[in-house]
């Protein structure tokens, strides 16, 4: 019983590391105050780059330095659209999205259902014999040490070092930040291409680890919007952006069990079961903002007390332009 | 903004195609593909012949009627990004309306078109009233909701409207005969589908540009605070354009199932929703270039289903040119902003 409990939650961290990576990368860009809205086709375009120099090299390892930098690549033309020519993110970004979607369709094509490498499991010795931690951790794929990694390094940067700062003050007050000497467009540059990064190595922890392969249809498609969606729910915070998708993780997981208990529930169903629970979440995280709402809240010790560790504000300038040449 | 003489507008369309080809060719470079035998097949195949450009009006009519609508939430600043699901559940709802019939005339066909807008019109005041009373960014709404939509319609095929005998995502059992809509001369196209997306493109032009409620709406675009100052009830206009959004797009998903492929299946509404967004901000949300647009990139969808048999090569092309010449509008159009910019700090 407790190893199937292990081995559950081993399957929740493993279907969790790609949306944690990409929720880490755009709770990055984000906190910039740039929205990338292309994650959807990023993080497709990312895999199938990832798998085919994986295939080309035989190195999966670099296909993964490959999806890096594709989903960089992306990141960097909607920034400097975006951030440079002043165009809207939201508009680029959609347009990005269905691009780079069609884009790994049409370069894939040929590498479509073959057999390639993998990234493999890692074993990590004197850990495996432990009871309950043995079959989570002792011999796993790397993609979870990496993107449980990388939350604690986001929370860190974020949180403990003065790049931190700044990437915070120019999501929330870029006036301000250009007054202390931050060069502010540059900086929403660098984590508009650092958060794509992220969103590119989720794409190759897709093809490279939890879906190994490439085809059409991936597997991942639509995990890009739900990452969208987490970031939102995660209040922009790395480490509950990080839970939020490992809750959807989980979402996924139940789905494979549910259909063996309803078997005359056709498999795709539970594919899409994630949107309307998406959908569910944003309304109750955005109707903590609505005005008998907030009353009944109010009167109502308990909820008082909830909704205190739980208020959710976005960056103060997500989204919007800022022109140093309009002065302070 | 002073407008630009005609000759300059050209040179800078011009410009935009020029960038368009160029980018096109750059990232599909590691396919191997020769470009310009590609473009000829890709031309070849949706203008080659009579029944080609038959199969070109049959994508024209749903994506103009997808696009179309979508100019009229845009004209409140909304995204209708939940167009795709709309035209998913027209066709399920058509599809519904149909299925105590086994066969009929005009009369069935007429309940089914209408069924196809009351569900579109539904689906599309779902993700309104998620927008405007719920706070959920239409954005997630409606890209939520096509996945909702397409779940269903899976549902439907695999369980309660399978084929007798074998369910797959070949789809629900094929209409009658007598349930189509009539062809226009030998061409796939139909001409009742050609002259509703024509009426359906009339209509919204007075909506918008002629009539009072588009002034308003308009208003409520600009300046939400005012319009509640003035009255305008921006709620009830907001959910007013998404459903007549939803509308044209569920009479896009009633054709489908009506005049194209005579039976839902997974595929019915084949992404004209998200194409038609592409058409929208190519056309900077503006009626007159619309139907131009949406022919140009309903030949690019046909002629690249001729690829795969031709060249060996994925059909996502047509897709890929369509979203380098969206965004090829988007940087020409910042480079300009840049350079008169430059020009004004002298």
């Amino acid at each position: 019983m407790t190893d199937t409990f292990a081995l559950t939650l081993a399957g929740i961290l493993m279907a969790g590391a790609p949306l944690v990576l990409a929720t880490l990368g755009e709770t990055l860009t984000e906190k910039a105050g740039i929205i990338n809205l292309s994650l959807d086709g990023s993080i497709l375009l990312a895999a199938m780059a990832a798998f085919a120099v994986s295939v080309t090299f035989d190195s999966p390892w670099l296909g993964v330095l490959c999806g890096m930098g594709v989903g960089a690549a992306i990141a960097g033309v909607l920034g400097v659209i975006g951030i440079y020519l002043g165009q809207s993110q939201l508009a680029v970004g959609f347009i990005l999205t269905l691009l780079a979607r069609d884009l790994a369709y049409f370069l894939g094509h040929s590498f479509s259902r073959q057999p390639g490498p993998d990234l493999g499991l890692w074993t990590i010795p004197g850990i495996g014999t432990i009871p309950f931690i043995g079959p989570i951790f002792g011999s796993q794929s790397p993609v979870i040490h990496l993107s449980l990694a990388a939350i604690f390094l986001c929370w860190w940067w974020m949180y403990r070092t003065e790049g931190g700062m700044r990437l915070r003050a120019v999501g929330e007050s870029p006036r301000a930040a250009f007054g202390r000497g931050i060069r502010v467009r540059l900086v929403r540059l660098y984590y508009c291409l650092a958060g794509g990064a992220l969103v590119g190595m989720a794409g190759a922890a897709y093809s490279l680890a939890v879906k190994p392969g490439w085809g059409r249809p991936q597997g991942c498609e639509g995990a890009g919007w739900i990452v969208l969606a987490i970031v939102i729910f995660g209040g922009w915070n790395p480490v509950r952006a990080a839970l939020g998708a490992f809750f959807f993780a989980a979402l996924q997981v139940s789905g494979i069990y549910l259909q063996e208990v309803f078997p005359s529930i056709p498999a795709p169903v539970f594919q899409v079961a994630p949107f309307p629970i998406m959908i569910l979440t944003l309304l109750a995280v955005n109707m903590g903002r609505v005005g008998w709402v907030q009353d009944m809240v109010r009167r109502n010790p308990v909820l008082k007390r909830l909704s205190q560790s739980w208020s959710i504000e976005a960056p103060a300038a997500l989204g919007q332009d800022f022109d140093p040449r309009k002065g302070l | 903004m002073t407008r630009a003489a005609p000759m300059t507008e050209l040179a800078w369309l011009g410009a935009t195609l020029l960038l368009a080809l160029a980018l096109t060719v750059a990232v599909t470079l590691p396919s191997g593909a020769p470009p310009f035998e590609t473009i000829y097949v890709l031309f070849k195949g949706g203008l080659g012949s009579v029944s080609k450009f038959g199969r070109v009006l049959a994508v024209w009519v749903p994506l103009t009627l997808c696009a179309v609508g979508l100019l009229v939430p845009f004209t409140a600043r909304l995204w209708n990004i939940g167009v795709e699901g709309q035209v998913i559940m027209g066709a399920i709802f058509c599809t519904a309306a149909l299925r105590p019939y086994d066969a009929g005339g005009a009369a069935q066909i007429i309940i089914a078109l209408g069924a196809g807008v009351l569900g579109g019109a539904l689906w599309a005041l779902l993700a309104g009233l998620l927008r405007v009373f719920g706070r959920v960014h239409e954005i997630f709404s409606g890209l939520g909701l096509n996945f909702v939509a397409l779940g269903v319609t899976l549902w439907l095929i695999f369980g309660p409207w399978k084929r007798p005998g074998v369910a797959s995502m070949s789809g629900t059992q094929p209409l009658d005969v007598s349930l189509w809509l009539p062809r226009l001369g030998s061409m796939t196209v139909s001409w009742v589908g050609l002259a509703l997306a024509l009426a359906v493109l009339a209509l919204i032009y007075i909506l918008l540009l002629r009539s009072e409620w588009g002034l308003k709406l308009r208003a409520v675009g600009e300046n939400p605070k005012a319009a509640t100052l003035f009255a305008l009830g921006p709620r009830r206009r907001l959910l007013q354009a998404f459903m007549v959004c939803g509308g044209a797009a569920g009479l896009a998903g009633a054709i489908q199932v009506l005049g194209v492929y005579h039976r839902l299946l997974p595929a019915i509404s084949s992404s004209y929703g998200y194409t038609a967004l592409l058409v929208g901000m190519m056309a900077s949300f503006r009626l007159g270039p619309v139907p131009f647009i949406c022919l140009f990139f309903a030949v690019l969808n046909v002629g690249s289903i001729q690829l795969p048999l031709q060249l060996g090569l994925d059909s996502s092309l047509s897709g890929v040119i369509q979203g380098v010449m969206v965004l090829s509008v988007f940087i020409v159009h910042g480079l300009r902003l840049w350079l008169r910019q430059r020009k004004e700090a002298g």
